[in-house]
């Protein structure tokens, strides 16, 4: 039981790596809620136990316990307690997003990245990117597309971003509290071994809605096809952080819960990113029809320079 | 006070007395004056100093204010490592410019269009609740600044890209085209870059250099949608 000194954010990542490197730690989920772990080894078959070490990565260790047992110790109404969630510096952030951008089959992202320091920086500040990625995007686009109609006056479309900002807020918000209640739920049902706090999976889906932001600002390509092809490497690469990551929490269930469990996350997922496509950029083909108020010399114009 | 300084020391040195013996030998003479008033004077010099404003003029008191947020918009135009912004901090110079900036923004037709550019309130509550969440990101990422401090700064920095607004006004009034897009586009983008550097160089120092690019980058998100609210503005 060696304890070393810990400094603040340095020595955490050194021994994480440390440990990376001595698979056959035992493994001890650190839940956020308070519960006192209750992931003993379990003595089953090692028909899945190799996978579970490597996806649950090997960070746990006494240092760690005592380090999370120590973070969250400040009542909930000072200013320190919601200090403990910006607790991280550049470049762990910057670690973050990059995890996020390159899933590594078999790497969870919570266990590598996160590490039982979650934070609410990089969700919040995603998601405000990503509002005015898509308001100011979309706007770009449609007056892009429409720019050689003679009826097509430009409007600034303000009012969008208020509806892409509760849009993206709440798919942030509400779905890993609802995804939260559901895993707890089954939790209660089935011992898993892998569970996350409310906290972590806000933080995986912030940090997995990043690849949307330099998607978003390539929609402003008019073309149909580009757009689909975006759609799709940002679906995959998205997609495939956070099925990696629940996947092992659902594992150990029903086969047919953990499928669907994690179908629907995928799907809410696809709904987002074409429900954002669909509604704040035009299609570019559709809006070359001619009106029927121009004439027909200005409707021959126009269709020609579709 | 010759007799006065003569010390009980000196008897001692001469000769071994008991202690304070000599004290009954000082007196102190008739001759000496005692000078020194003990009266407080009524002047009008010292009811200045007293620091009631309460008695003042009107219009000294509205000088007073306008004169300091003067300085500071000085002080944000020409960028130097001083401490004015954040010394003295007030918040009349962020509200006239918000209200400025909010007036000049707002649509101007009522023509009841759907989408249209923001509302008067739209740019107020996105430039007080921005500042706010800024200055609250940067408490809680560990910074030193005070709240109000730090609305102070960020409202001040507002002032180019006013500038920026007024002058893109101005060059709306000769009709539009590509060539005047241009050069409202030059423009905000020059003013963009002043404020940006403008409240890194008042707000960078607050924070720890570990985490000094994610305080300034909310920064730079406030400041670029601002300028975007001011580049698509159509009248």
């Amino acid at each position: 039981m060696g304890m070393q000194e810990l400094q603040p954010g340095q020595e955490f990542g050194d021994g994480a790596t440390l440990l990376a490197a001595n698979p056959d730690a035992t493994t001890i989920n650190i839940e956020d809620t308070g519960e006192t772990s209750k992931h003993q080894p379990r003595p089953r078959g090692s028909s899945g136990r190799e996978e579970d070490e490597e996806l649950l990565g090997n960070n746990d260790s006494d240092e760690t316990e005592l380090l999370a047992g120590q973070k969250k110790s400040s009542p909930f109404w000072t200013f320190e307690y919601y200090q403990t969630f910006f607790d991280v510096d550049t470049h762990q952030v910057f670690d973050r997003i990059k995890g996020s951008l390159l899933p590594v089959p078999g790497k969870n992202f919570v266990r590598l990245y996160v590490r039982s320091n979650p934070d609410l920086y990089g969700p919040f500040w995603i998601c405000a990117t990503l509002v005015f990625a898509i308001a100011i995007s979309g706007n770009l686009s449609n007056f892009l597309i429409h720019l050689g109609e003679k009826t097509y006056h430009y409007v600034p479309e303000f009012q969008k971003v208020s509806i892409a900002a509760t849009i993206i807020y709440a798919y942030a918000w509400l779905v890993p509290l609802a995804l939260w209640g559901f895993l707890m739920w089954r939790n209660s049902k089935v011992m898993n071994i892998v569970s996350y706090s409310f906290l972590e999976i806000v933080c995986v889906y912030g940090y997995s809605l990043f690849i949307y932001i330099p998607t978003a600002v390539l929609w402003i390509i008019p073309q149909r096809v580009v757009r689909w092809v975006l759609v799709m490497i940002a679906l995959g690469i998205s997609g495939s952080v956070l099925a990696m990551t629940f996947w092992p929490a659902v594992r150990e269930d029903n086969r047919r819960v953990a499928l669907a469990t994690i179908v629907t996350i995928v799907l809410l997922h696809v709904l987002l990113s074409v429900g954002c496509l669909a509604y704040f950029f035009d299609a570019p083909e559709m809006d070359h029809l001619p009106t029927t108020t121009a004439t027909p010399n200005q409707t021959v114009v126009a269709a020609k320079s579709s | 006070m010759a007799e006065a300084e003569e010390s009980p020391g000196e008897h001692e040195t001469a000769t071994p007395r008991p202690l304070f013996a000599g004290l009954s030998d000082i007196s102190i003479s008739q001759d000496i004056p005692i000078e020194g008033e003990i009266t407080i004077p009524m002047s009008a010099h010292a009811r200045e100093l007293d620091n009631s404003t309460l008695n003042e003029s009107v219009r000294h008191t509205i000088m007073r204010d306008l004169k300091a947020v003067g300085k500071k918009f000085m002080h944000v135009l020409y960028p130097r490592k001083s401490n004015a912004l954040l010394r003295d901090w007030d918040l009349w110079g962020p509200l006239i410019l918000c209200v400025t900036l909010a007036l000049m923004l707002q649509k101007s037709s009522v023509d009841g269009e759907k989408d249209g550019g923001p509302q008067f309130a739209e740019v107020f509550v996105v430039v007080w609740f921005g500042a706010v969440t800024i200055t609250l990101n940067s408490k809680l990422l560990g910074g030193n600044i005070s709240f109000f401090q730090s609305l102070c700064v960020l409202g001040y920095c507002i002032l180019p890209l006013t500038v920026a607004m007024l002058i893109c006004r101005l060059v709306l009034l000769a009709g539009q085209g590509p060539i005047n897009f241009m050069i409202r586009l030059f423009v905000v983008a020059v003013m963009f870059a002043w404020s940006v550097i403008a409240s890194t160089a008042f707000l960078a120092d607050s924070q720890p250099p570990n985490r000094k690019a994610l305080a300034v980058y909310p920064v730079f998100l406030f400041y670029f949608v601002i300028s975007w609210m001011i580049l698509t503005f159509t009248p």
